[in-house]
């Protein structure tokens, strides 16, 4: 019974509930009719897809930045990125790698900024961070109005001002990763590249908590008075895991768009920080400890719900609830972390 | 001149506003005449929503993101009122009414929420708002008409439970505007509605002369020394939250008859978002607001919702340019009151612990 409670305390209560449901939905497939193998592909070529979403947000909370809730400032150098790639007229390899590497140098720029800001307003970066994320995806929709693109396949087509509010990247970049040493499960696909890109980058971002920098970053984050008894310049280091977090944002955002098929400009980044941060929190980090297994775990048991609620519960009931239930599983959990007190969970 | 340096500091935020909005009115073209009406309305229809977010300033909660809780409940009593069929000004009372125990319910879950996250009450009622809109989309879109009876067909979706996604408010439409028929100049008074902004104004007034309103600007200026004083910090703040989210309640219920119908899925959602924007356009911070920032803040950002798309048209051809700004305009400011404050909280920490060094500043 001790085993239990303790095994309860350390993977906590409301990451139990959604795994439990989780496992539920997965068990209730079969009898509903419901193609397994079809299910199992979408989750893992959602986990493909936002992976490194979530992955962006493990530098900020290390150092003690707190939930990003600006990532959408990341998402915007992403699009940047991929318009720029598109009007050059890069297709196929070359025009992905291009809007990746241009994405990371607008990454880096925007990163930097909004790291010496968010220095400079300590304790309060998460209410700062979602208004800054909010009034810069408003700056760039001007801007998506006012930039000369000339790209006929991004621009309004009669008489229209400014970028369309979705371009396709068919014929561009679409399922570049995804198609990549895709193989048929069960009559369905498996996105491999995506996976592997997802895995590749987290060994990145883990290896790099390895080295001396990682390291001191950790420390900021966890003791910043220890650490700047240390010697370590504790400003610069938040000011880097914010650039970092940002660029692998920007990245992220092209990785779903590859796989999404649409480049969503205007709107479409406003409210894209708040899922990655449900997610991380499900996989159990805390406001200022995570870690790649809570990546991991968060984004397969919330890709996980995503996608097979609507499908159970359309077979099962005949009533879609999922998008209410995602509000309240996603919120729910960004809430129960910002309410305990901050213990880390394995 | 050094009171005058002072006052232009002070007041950065409304001259700033006063300046744009100069120059937007003469570029957008739209009447004089025309724009004092919609002013005049929109002052009854917002300025109760915003004095809602008073209390919780005071009692050092920060800018109160929780209130759309209340919002929901309002809406939640209208939508009854509604159902039961009961008009004109009874029906608001009514729906008022319905509103104030579910308020008050969330208001005591969101006190108590932000009472565990000290320090983080903005970010956490900001989420908690999102939370309870899925609770609250349970409720409307599956409870209504299967768990609750819900009369009138006509409030339901064609497969017969949940509420349509738009509600007509035809039967309490704008009732409070034209129960005293006032026409001064051309120009339609909502004597009623002023009344009641008159009503809670007042009340927000006396409460801060009571006993317990001036416990809550001692809970607001230190928790610790309030609770040492023997007051009870956490059950103050909660009592601070209960009254925004009631009043929230209240408001929307105005704000939508004047408007005459309810987006049931997203009528609240805005509402957390426009009302601090107007707070705050009206030259109130994080902690420090009073009713005139309120009133001010109305008049400052509804002239600015008025004339922005039309000045956007005509100076640079683009309608929609002029919406993005005025949207990049709300989330701004919030974010500039956001960074004001925390820079003077983090000036004011070094400043006590250079004091403790004994004044030294330079020590690395």
């Amino acid at each position: 019974m001790g085993h239990i409670k303790r095994f309860a305390a350390d993977f906590g209560l409301p990451r139990m509930i959604i795994a439990v449901y989780l496992l539920g939905l997965f068990l209730m497939a079969p009898m509903t009719g419901v193609s397994f193998s079809g299910a199992l592909s979408d989750v893992f070529t959602r986990i493909g897809m936002n992976g490194i979403l979530v992955l962006a947000l493990v530098p900020m909370i290390q150092s003690g930045c707190g939930l990003n809730f600006g990532l959408s400032l990341g998402v915007i150098a992403g699009l940047l990125g991929a318009t720029v790639s598109i009007e050059m007229g890069y297709v196929g390899v070359w025009g992905f790698v291009f809007a990746i590497l241009a994405s990371q140098a607008f990454g880096a720029i925007f990163g930097f900024g909004y790291g010496v800001l968010l220095n400079r307003v300590k304790g309060g970066e998460m209410m700062i961070a979602t208004y800054v994320g909010f009034s810069s995806v408003m700056i760039m929709s001007i801007a998506w109005l006012a930039l000369p693109f000339k790209s006929p396949v991004m621009i309004w087509g009669y008489g229209g001002e400014g970028l369309r509010t979705t371009i396709s990247v068919e014929g561009f970049w679409r399922h570049i990763l995804n198609d990549f040493l895709s193989f048929q499960l069960a009559g369905h696909k498996f996105p491999t590249g995506a996976i592997l890109f997802f895995l590749l980058v987290s060994l990145v971002i883990w290896a790099f908590f390895h080295l001396k920098i990682g390291t001191a970053m950790t420390a900021v984050g966890s003791n910043p008075i220890y650490a700047r008894a240390s010697g370590i310049d504790i400003n610069k280091m938040r000011i880097i895991s914010v650039v970092i977090s940002t660029m692998l944002g920007a990245m992220g955002i092209i990785v779903y768009q590859q796989s999404f098929g649409f480049i969503q400009l205007y709107d479409g980044p406003l409210y894209m920080a708040f899922p990655a941060v449900a997610a991380i929190l499900i996989g159990g980090a805390g406001v200022n400890k995570a870690s790649l297994t809570n990546v991991f775990l968060g984004v397969v048991l919330y890709q996980g719900i995503l996608t097979m609620t609507p499908l159970i519960f359309n077979a099962v009931l005949k009533l879609d609830m999922s998008d209410v239930i995602r509000i309240i599983v996603s919120n729910g959990m960004i809430l129960y972390a910002l309410t305990r007190k901050t213990k880390v969970l394995k | 001149m050094k009171r005058l340096r002072l006052f232009f500091i002070e007041n950065a935020v409304v001259i700033l506003f006063v300046i744009l909005i100069s120059i937007a009115i003469p570029a957008s073209g739209l009447p004089g005449k025309f724009l004092l009406q919609e002013i005049l309305t929109r002052l009854g229809r917002s300025s109760f929503l915003v004095i809602a977010l008073l209390l919780p300033i005071m009692a050092g909660m920060g800018l109160n993101f929780g209130m759309v809780l209340g919002a929901m409940a309002g809406q939640i009593g209208l939508i009854f009122v509604m159902d039961w069929k009961i008009v004109g000004i009874p029906g608001l009372l009514l729906a008022m009414l319905i509103s104030l125990p579910i308020s008050i319910l969330l208001g005591w879950l969101c006190g108590s929420i932000m009472n565990r996250a000290k320090g983080r009450e903005m970010v956490t009622g900001f989420i908690l708002g999102f939370f309870m809109n899925g609770v609250y989309m349970m409720f409307a879109l599956y409870a209504m008409g299967s768990l609750i009876p819900v009369m009138n067909p006509e409030l339901l979706l064609s497969r017969g439970y949940g509420i349509r996604n738009v509600v007509d408010l035809a039967s309490v439409r704008q009732t409070l505007e034209t129960f005293i028929p006032l026409k001064v100049a051309g120009l339609n008074i909502p004597v009623l509605s002023y009344l009641f902004i008159a009503a809670v104004s007042a009340f927000i007034v006396w409460f801060r002369k009571t006993k317990f309103g001036q416990d809550m600007r001692a809970v607001g200026q230190n928790r610790a020394v309030a609770g040492a004083a023997g007051i009870a910090v956490d059950r103050t703040r909660i009592i601070a939250v209960i009254i925004s989210t009631v009043l929230a309640g209240f408001g929307q219920i105005i704000f939508l008859q004047n408007l005459g119908t309810i987006n049931t899925t997203n009528s609240h959602e805005q509402i957390g978002l426009f009302s601090i924007a107007t707070l705050l356009i009206g030259g109130a911070s994080v902690t420090e607001a009073s009713i005139c920032n309120a009133l001010i803040g109305v008049i400052l950002f509804h002239l600015l919702f008025l004339v922005a798309p039309m000045a956007g048209k005509n100076l640079i051809g683009s309608a929609m340019l002029g919406e993005y700004f005025r949207q990049f305009v709300s989330y701004g400011v919030i974010a500039l009151a956001l960074v004001l404050y925390e820079w003077k909280r983090v000036a004011q920490d070094e400043n006590s612990r250079a004091r403790l060094r004994g004044g030294r500043t330079d020590v690395p």
